[in-house]
């Protein structure tokens, strides 16, 4: 077991490196404007970024998730994709779609 | 102040077929489940998802904390893995601007930024007047913030109940829900190489460096992703 304060100052450390890339990224906007190139790349970072955290999380992922086998969590995937392209874009279906079928496929 | 109308429009996009609602629900559920594990008590869970509001730094925090990690290593690893925050608030926040509004609502908001909050409001800030799309965020990063406090909260308590299958399922909802909200951003070249050469390369340069992979994959897909959309989209 972690002690109390060790606990708090965890928590203290995880807000701090947090709120650091939010805060910085709100004084960089005051000097960016929406219709120069930098915005533009920045714009192109923010997705890529993102998707390269979606894709480490779907093949190497961390947590309970880790637990699953990759060969699953692709048909997984793959199938809840094909459901949000299938269902003109709902985004509620597929998502509870996905958590069913993993824990269903993961039983077997 | 703030425009309660245009707040409270912001806060409804918690509803309907494009909610963020439930994949927020499954992911901060568990893990709520996951920081009892961790030995954190309600309160301490509850704080985490209070302050910090950014479920990949929340779980590298509660990993690390398992495996004994020193403080200062826990926030150099939540920074590298949250760093994501800055290019976000950047592509986001000049679209909010206006001269009108105080400054404070821009430095105090940017806390709501997560990824379900800044892909609604990259969907629907169009529709906002441009005096008011900061009210607009605001409403927006409320809501989401208070559904995963609250569900930190939730999944803390029914944490006996979840079984391991069932918390493989809910962590499955949020990369799902994500990654279909960014399928429907891909409109135009650069977006859609973005996130398709994003996609690739993070998982491929976590095999060289798992703590670097964020920040190099970003960089380098979303550098060239630009490039090829400069010459292309017009």
């Amino acid at each position: 077991m972690t002690s109390n304060e060790f606990i708090i100052l965890a928590i203290v450390a995880t807000s701090g490196a947090t709120y650091i890339s939010r805060l910085l990224g709100a004084i960089t906007s005051k000097k960016v404007s929406v219709k120069s190139k930098i915005f533009y790349w920045f714009n192109c970072v923010a997705y890529s970024t993102l998707a390269a955290l979606l894709g480490r999380m779907i093949i190497f992922p961390a947590g309970v998730l880790s637990s699953s086998e990759l060969a699953i969590r692709l048909i997984v995937f793959t199938a809840s994709i094909s459901l949000f392209i299938l269902t003109k874009k709902n985004l509620v279906l597929p998502t509870i779609f996905s958590g069913l079928l993993l824990a269903t496929l993961n039983n077997f | 102040m703030i425009n309660s109308k245009v707040f409270f429009l912001g806060l409804k996009s918690l509803k309907g077929t494009r909610s963020p609602a439930i994949p927020l629900a499954a992911c901060f559920i568990a893990l709520g489940a996951l920081l009892k594990d961790a030995g954190f008590n309600i309160q301490q869970s509850a704080a985490s998802s209070f302050f910090t509001y950014a479920l990949p730094g929340q779980l590298v925090m509660a990993e690390s904390l398992l495996v004994g990690a020193s403080i200062l290593n826990i926030f150099i690893a939540v920074w590298l893995v949250n760093f994501r925050l800055y290019p976000l608030t950047v592509s986001l926040f000049p679209l909010l601007e206006h001269k009108s509004q105080p400054k404070w609502k821009y430095y105090l908001s940017c806390h709501f930024l997560a990824v379900s909050s800044w892909l609604i409001a990259k969907d629907t800030y169009k529709k906002i007047d441009k005096k008011h799309r900061i009210d607009f965020w605001i409403g927006i990063g409320t809501g989401t913030w208070f559904t995963a406090v609250l569900m930190t909260a939730i999944g803390y308590l029914s944490a006996d109940l979840l079984n391991k299958d069932m918390l493989i399922g809910l962590a499955i909802v949020n990369p799902v829900y994500f990654f279909c909200m960014m399928i429907g951003a891909m409109k135009n070249m650069s977006v859609a190489l973005s996130v398709i050469l994003g996609t690739v390369l993070g998982p491929t340069i976590y095999l060289i460096s798992a703590e670097w992979s964020l920040l190099f994959a970003g960089l380098i897909a979303g550098t060239v992703a630009f490039l090829i959309g400069e010459k292309n989209d017009k």
